[in-house]
């Protein structure tokens, strides 16, 4: 499975998807967050791998 | 996805502008884009000295450090708030306003640049929620007070250190929500003061915002991939508020139609140019100075903030 954590919240997709695809499913609009794996910047068409873990980072500040 | 520039494998993607990169050409790209905008609306000249209003966030580092890229001498000003984030566990040190102000003064040092650092409590005697639970402006909400003291502070710093102009990190989600919010209500005076430059007036720095072209998560990838640390939590005081609501309408807009918030804000700017609102300088001509700070203010007597600190 491959793992997205957005800020304490996790969610879980099926590996061979891309990750605008992953984003979709879970309702997370991709023009709010950026995603990295290991660490690296990667993009939405990225297709994601087993074991996989996606964290995404909230674009979204302000008060 | 490939870089446009080399092909090599590109981190970033702008649907807005077609455009995607790889980490070398988006962290040229973005001091490119800002030096662009600075020029397009004459934001200031190499010989004028700015004042970066820094935050700690994401947005008003990342300025400060391309403003500094770009050979532009720029001096920071902090202004500590005195919020401290209350649904912190006890004992972790998470206050939002030491915490950003530590990463502020690390960024400073780093690379050696100026930094000014106002405390609200010690020079004003309150911090930002108690001078909230004594006004009568937000209902006790204190993004309001914050709003009025930090352009004070602002505001008197750059007038007692003499810098031409005032720089803050505002970005195009910031400026297309504030649109967004005064459109619904048609306000008509915030939308004529709405821009990229706001002109000076006596006693008044002119506010520039250099960052207004570029998209908010632009913003957040490049503080990442130039490593930029800031304070990723919200100010505890912005959960549930209109401008964040305001910025997931328009980026689910954005979702659908890729450059949407773009062209909201640059379609505005266009009308207002070409006349759609009243000309600025009715609105200069009924600027009274305040007679106990010398800040200028909308009506005869005390500015607001000095009637805030006379209660």
């Amino acid at each position: 499975m491959v793992k997205l954590i957005l800020r304490k919240q996790e969610y879980e997709v099926r590996p061979g998807m891309t990750l605008q695809d992953a984003l979709k499913k879970n309702n997370i609009l991709p023009e709010g967050v950026l995603c990295t794996r290991d660490g690296e910047l990667i993009t939405e068409d990225e297709i994601l791998k087993d074991g996989d873990v996606i964290k995404l980072i909230a674009a979204i500040s302000g008060g | 996805m490939k870089c446009r520039v080399c092909g090599q494998k590109a981190v970033v993607n702008m649907r807005q502008h077609k455009l995607a990169l790889c980490k070398d050409h988006f962290l040229e790209w973005i001091p490119e884009q800002t030096e662009r905008f600075i020029e397009k609306y004459k934001m200031f000249t190499r010989e004028e000295k700015v004042l970066v209003a820094v935050s700690g966030g994401k947005d008003s580092l990342s300025l400060w450090d391309i403003l500094q890229r770009l050979g532009v001498q720029a001096d920071g000003l902090y202004i500590c708030l005195g919020i401290d984030d209350q649904r912190a566990p006890i004992g972790e040190g998470l206050s939002y306003s030491s915490e950003s102000q530590r990463l502020t003064e690390k960024f400073a040092a780093e690379r050696s640049l100026k930094l000014h650092i106002v405390d609200v409590q010690k020079e004003y005697g309150a911090t930002i929620p108690q001078f909230a639970l004594k006004s009568h402006r937000g209902r006790g909400k204190p993004c309001s007070v914050c709003g009025l003291v930090k352009r004070h502070v602002m505001n008197r710093i750059a007038r007692d250190f003499g810098y031409d102009v005032l720089a803050t990190g505002h970005n195009l989600d910031d400026e297309a929500a504030v649109l967004f919010g005064n459109t619904l209500t048609w306000a008509g005076e915030y939308l004529l003061r709405q821009g990229p430059v706001l002109p000076g007036t006596p006693g008044l720095a002119r506010k520039v915002k250099p960052l207004c072209r570029i998209y908010e998560r632009e913003m957040l990838a490049y503080a990442l991939l130039r490593g930029i640390e800031y304070i990723y939590d919200e100010c505890p005081f912005s959960f549930g508020s209109t401008s964040i609501y305001y910025k997931q309408l328009l980026n689910r807009l954005e979702s659908d139609r890729p450059g949407a918030k773009q062209s909201f804000y640059l379609s505005f700017l266009e009308a207002r140019k070409s006349g759609l609102f009243a000309e600025r300088e009715e609105i200069q001509a009924e600027l009274h100075l305040c007679p106990n700070c010398g800040q200028p203010t909308s009506a005869p007597g005390l500015c607001s903030f000095c009637r805030m600190m006379s209660r």
